[in-house]
Formats: C-alpha cells, structure tokens, sequence
C-alpha cells in the first residue's frame, strides 16, 4: 500500500472535518488577500494595514497619468521606485470608497515599475506607496476626473 | 471559464517588458442595478507571474482596478524562448493561467 496516498487521504478527511466545524472557511486557501488592507479608508489606516507608520514623502517615486481623466473608469497609472530595495508598490486613490487600489510585490530582479489602470469615482488625489528596505515612503498627485467610474 | 489572458513579453535590453490584457468583469460592489439591488462585487484579487518557476510579480488587487485589467511590468533574468506564466484568482475563487514565451526585441 502506498503511504504517501494514505496520509494525503488522512489529510483530506481532517481538512474537510475542520471546513465543516467552520474552522477554516473554503476560500480561505486560496488567496492570501489582505482583506484589512483593502477595507481601510485613509492612508495611515492603509499602511498599518500593510505592516508599517508613518510614512514618509519621497521624491524619488514617480506617478505618471493624466491630469485630467476623461472616463474615471479606466485612469492608467505608472508607478517608478528610484527608492533602493524597493519591496511593494501600492497605488491609494484617496476618494474612492476604500482607498488601496492595488498592491504589488516586487521580488529582487524585476523594476520597481508597474503600470496599470485603476477606477476612480472622482477627481482626487492618487498616492504611490511604496515599502523600500522596511520602511514606508509616498508620493501624491491629484487628478481630475470629469466622468466618476464608481457608481452609475 | 473566463477568457484567457493576452501576454505579451519581449526583451529590452537586459529586461524583459511583459504586458499583460486580462478579461474580468471588476464588478465593485458599488453599483446598482435598474431594480436598485446591489451588484455584488466580482473582482480578481491575487495576480501572480512566474518565470522559469521563479516569482517575478505578485499582486493583490481591490475592486478599483478598472474592468478587462492591463498590467505592465519588467523584470531582468530571463532570456528570449522562456516562458512566462501568469495566474489570477478572483474573489469567487475562480482561476485563470495563461503563458506565453518571450521573445526577442
């Protein structure tokens, strides 16, 4: 009998044993998702949420985007780290309903540099956080948004 | 099943420029429907890229990424011929993983 196909057995039964007490919720496994995080609704909330304080303004990110953003809906972003040991670039759109957008983690030997596009409800300041070396720093830009993308 | 991804990876120099096009809804949970009720949210949360089994981007991302999600990023260490693989899972535990080779500039 093979060994390895018993205990992966015994193993299933106790998992699904402890779904069922409600212990581990089905989901749960999957994603690593910082719910804290994303629920927060300003920037110091935010950082603690992703493990840090008191953030400090760097020059040394930049956000390019439009100033002005016809469709909120799609508003492309840029984010750069000229920071050393650039660990995670966060994008915060400060008035939209939960103000972290996106989180990116970025391992040794891939540029601290992203670009995406975010929904924003409304014209606002957007802040690039970025965790160099163990500590936080941002930048902020505001941008103007004609047409909201939250809501319809 | 969604839809697959389109990638995009060519070299640059030294680094690899990957562009990524995903299909997503990005529901928000904000919206309502003519009824008034709700629309639940419906968004991917986890982004991950790998390369020659090496993790060279991950994400987690709120609803307020916009919908059908476009991701650029570059990384250094790879060479023309590999491969690169992208996964995402949304919020309904629902899994898309896509690859595809890069090429030269």
């Amino acid at each position: 009998m093979n060994s390895s196909r018993r205990d992966m057995l015994r193993g299933s039964a106790v998992l699904g044993l402890a779904m069922a007490a409600g212990l581990l919720k089905p989901g749960s496994a999957w994603a690593e998702w910082n719910k804290a995080a994303f629920d927060t609704k300003t920037l110091p909330d935010a950082v603690k949420a992703l493990g840090g304080a008191s953030p400090a303004e760097s020059n040394l990110i930049s956000i390019t985007s439009p100033d002005i953003a016809e469709n909120g809906a799609v508003v492309p972003f840029t984010i750069e780290s000229k920071l050393p040991k650039t660990e995670n670039v966060a994008i915060l759109i400060e008035k939209n309903p939960n103000i972290l957008a996106a989180n990116f983690s970025i391992p040794d030997g891939t540029q601290p540099w992203v670009n995406t596009r975010v929904k924003m409800g409304q014209t606002s300041n957007v802040i690039a956080l970025v965790k160099a070396d163990g500590k936080f720093y941002y930048a902020s830009k505001e941008v103007k948004v004609t047409l909201g993308g939250c809501g319809g | 099943m969604a839809d697959p991804m389109k990638i995009r990876a060519k070299m640059d120099g030294d680094k690899v420029d990957v562009r990524i096009l995903m299909a997503h809804e990005m529901e928000t949970g904000q919206r309502k429907d003519t009824q008034g009720k709700v629309i639940p949210a419906w968004f991917i949360q986890n982004v991950s890229a790998t390369c020659n089994g090496r993790t060279v981007l991950s994400a987690e991302w709120g609803p307020a990424v916009a919908k059908n999600p476009f991701l650029a990023f570059k990384f250094t260490g790879a060479k023309p011929g590999d491969k690169i693989v992208v996964t995402w899972t949304d919020n309904h535990g629902d899994k898309r993983t896509d690859e595809a080779t890069i090429a030269t500039a």
